[in-house]
């Protein structure tokens, strides 16, 4: 539904116009105080110790000096590398089981599919809290605790994903695999060739999204791993006002470290991320 | 293909029947083998804990993983837990002030933004920039906000004449403080899914509506409330089921009150995780996650029940 500007009849433009103005900035004023809270971090990140409370938005000594702290007095370096390495790890991982998923639940028949499909989908409503006492026995029977298989690979299975690709894959025309099958090209080859170019453009999205969602995950890093060699980014900030005895201008220099990835990549990929949410409501 | 064909002693018979037969055994075990990572990984790292939590409540486990049997022991114990009514109560309260503050927020900066304009693409990409961070710099950030006397929050209120407010430390607005902070986090997220529904609603209508002689008002009530009827229900399903389960009050909580002040901000997945992380007391933390998972079968039920087999239909 794309709607184009409603014609307006020009008797009541006039009064239509005041209404949007109004409209207009009350958007704007919230749309600013929806931020503040962004602004406020990056600005006590440029504080000295004793400007933090002080207040001007704009630091009146500018410094770095939070900064250098932070990336040299503590191991922060490391924590931001195991952040991204677990991430792109689980991503990769989670995107190549759930296009495989996704594809043969909305396209190969077997029997027991749809169950077999809702059973996974059900999964959905249980988020990671209501089994984090379990699932830690669990790992830790695996022998799994402080490993980065521990960190890893319960992270990987997440039925959003999987429903979000079975749709995109119920969407595509079948030509273009029939041709394949046509050609005596076996499932693989169809998934591998046909399948996964088709998909770049949610790939991409979920991409984002799983990235995202395990650069910025607490609790299971928090539980599995307490050893500090193994330690993420948030765990190691959550630790970092009690360990450097409350410094909000180096608690929001470490917090804008870490943040500020994530909101270049929202800059970049702001309409693909928008996009994907928007259309994941329902549609079931 | 011909030869697998043999295995298939009854397709024999029909040999037109056979070729079909084969193709379809191929692609029964190329279906099983491409969903097998992920059911299986779903089964066994959230199926199986799903039920573990039901084993592990009837032991007592101690810290070294030793177990033993008690029976309903840790049920027992739940009934006469003076904090674990504490934080069901206050579990109750963080939902019923989070859920309906959602609804609001999130439909009211849907609507705001509704026209597609290049202001409203970037006022929409403001709403939706909280939530990018991670809810422990949301925490962090809110908590030196809120800092007593000195922090943004409490300075602005003491302009308005509302002084002195403690807002993390004084036990009757601490949840409220960290319902807020969830909000903010959360409501880009509601308003993208609220712009979802939106669109799907026929101009057609609002036209009519309007050469009838209606008003904003009697529009909204009258076509965008009830065509909303499908994207409401997702969003009190989705909105009920993370606040009782804590999915992003967990982190809230954890880093801004620790459950304090007077364990009033302590929800039901705050004190599980206390009771097994730092009392190891793993047999009386699954009792009660049980019994969160009871409590979400009933909100699931309650809302399967309420949108006819959960299809979101409106008639």
């Amino acid at each position: 539904m794309t709607d184009t500007a409603a014609p307006t009849l020009p008797a009541s433009r006039m009064r239509l116009d005041t209404v949007g103005v109004v409209w207009l900035l009350v958007a704007c004023i919230l749309a600013l105080m929806a931020i503040f809270p962004l602004l406020y971090m990056l600005s006590i990140a440029f504080k000295g110790p004793t400007d933090v409370f002080k207040p001007d938005l704009i630091p009146p000594r500018p410094t770095l000096d939070n900064f250098v702290y932070v990336l040299t007095e503590v191991p922060f370096w490391r924590y931001l590398i195991n952040t991204f390495i677990v991430s792109a790890v689980v991503t990769v991982l989670a995107l190549f089981f759930h296009t495989m998923a996704g594809y043969a639940l909305a396209r190969l028949r077997f029997p027991g599919r749809e169950t077999l499909f809702l059973a996974m989908f059900s999964t959905f409503l249980v988020s990671l809290p209501v089994i984090i006492v379990p699932l830690f026995i669990l790992v830790r029977a695996l022998g799994f605790l402080n490993t980065w298989q521990g960190l890893i690979i319960p992270a990987i299975f997440n039925a959003f994903g999987i429903f979000l690709l079975r749709q995109y894959y119920l969407s595509l025309p079948r030509e273009l695999e029939e041709a394949a099958i046509i050609d005596g090209a076996g499932y693989w080859r169809i998934y591998w060739s046909v399948i996964l170019p088709l998909s770049r453009p949610i790939i991409a999205a979920l991409a984002i999204l799983f990235f995202l969602a395990n650069w910025n995950g607490f609790l299971w890093p928090l539980t599995v791993a307490s050893d500090q060699g193994l330690w993420l980014v948030q765990v190691a900030i959550a630790n970092f006002k009690n360990q450097y005895s409350a410094s909000w201008n180096y608690t929001m220099a470490a917090s804008t470290i870490v943040a500020l990835p994530m909101l270049i990549l929202f800059l970049v990929f702001q309409r693909q991320i928008m996009d994907s949410i928007k259309t994941s409501g329902l549609k079931g | 293909m011909a030869l697998s064909s043999t295995s298939e002693t009854v397709a024999g018979s029909k040999p037109a029947a056979s070729r079909g037969l084969t193709t379809r055994r191929r692609e029964m075990i190329a279906g099983y083998l491409f969903v097998a990572p992920d059911a299986l990984g779903l089964l066994i790292f959230v199926g199986l804990p799903m039920l573990l939590s039901l084993g592990v409540s009837v032991f007592d486990v101690d810290g070294f993983g030793s177990f033993e049997f008690v029976g309903l022991a840790n049920y027992q114990k739940m009934l006469v837990d003076p904090l674990f009514w504490s934080s069901l109560r206050v579990t109750v309260q963080f939902a019923v002030m989070l859920v309906p503050l959602l609804y609001v927020v999130g439909l009211g900066l849907a609507l705001l933004v509704q026209r597609t304009s290049k202001v409203n693409t970037v006022l929409r990409a403001m709403f939706f920039a909280p939530q990018m961070i991670s809810l422990v710099v949301v925490a962090l950030v809110f908590q030196l906000m809120v800092v007593d006397k000195l922090g943004v929050l409490p300075r602005s209120l003491s302009f308005l004449g509302v002084g002195g407010l403690s807002l993390l430390g004084n036990p009757s607005l601490a949840l409220f403080t960290v319902t807020v902070a969830a909000v903010w986090f959360l409501m880009g997220f509601y308003m993208l899914i609220f712009l979802g529904g939106l669109q799907d609603i026929p101009r057609e209508y609002y036209e009519a509506a309007r050469i009838d002689g209606a008003g904003r008002a009697q529009s909204f009530w009258n076509i965008t409330l009830p065509l909303l009827r499908p994207t409401s229900f997702f969003v009190l399903i989705v909105s009920t089921v993370a606040a009782v389960t804590g999915a992003q009050a967990f982190d809230l909580v954890y880093v801004m009150t620790k459950g304090g002040p007077a364990n009033s901000t302590s929800l039901l997945i705050s004190y599980i995780y206390q009771q097994a992380f730092q009392y190891s007391a793993f047999g009386y933390a699954s009792a009660i996650a049980t019994l969160l998972v009871v409590l979400l079968l009933v909100i699931t039920v309650f809302f399967y029940l309420i949108t006819k087999g959960g299809r979101f239909q409106y008639d």
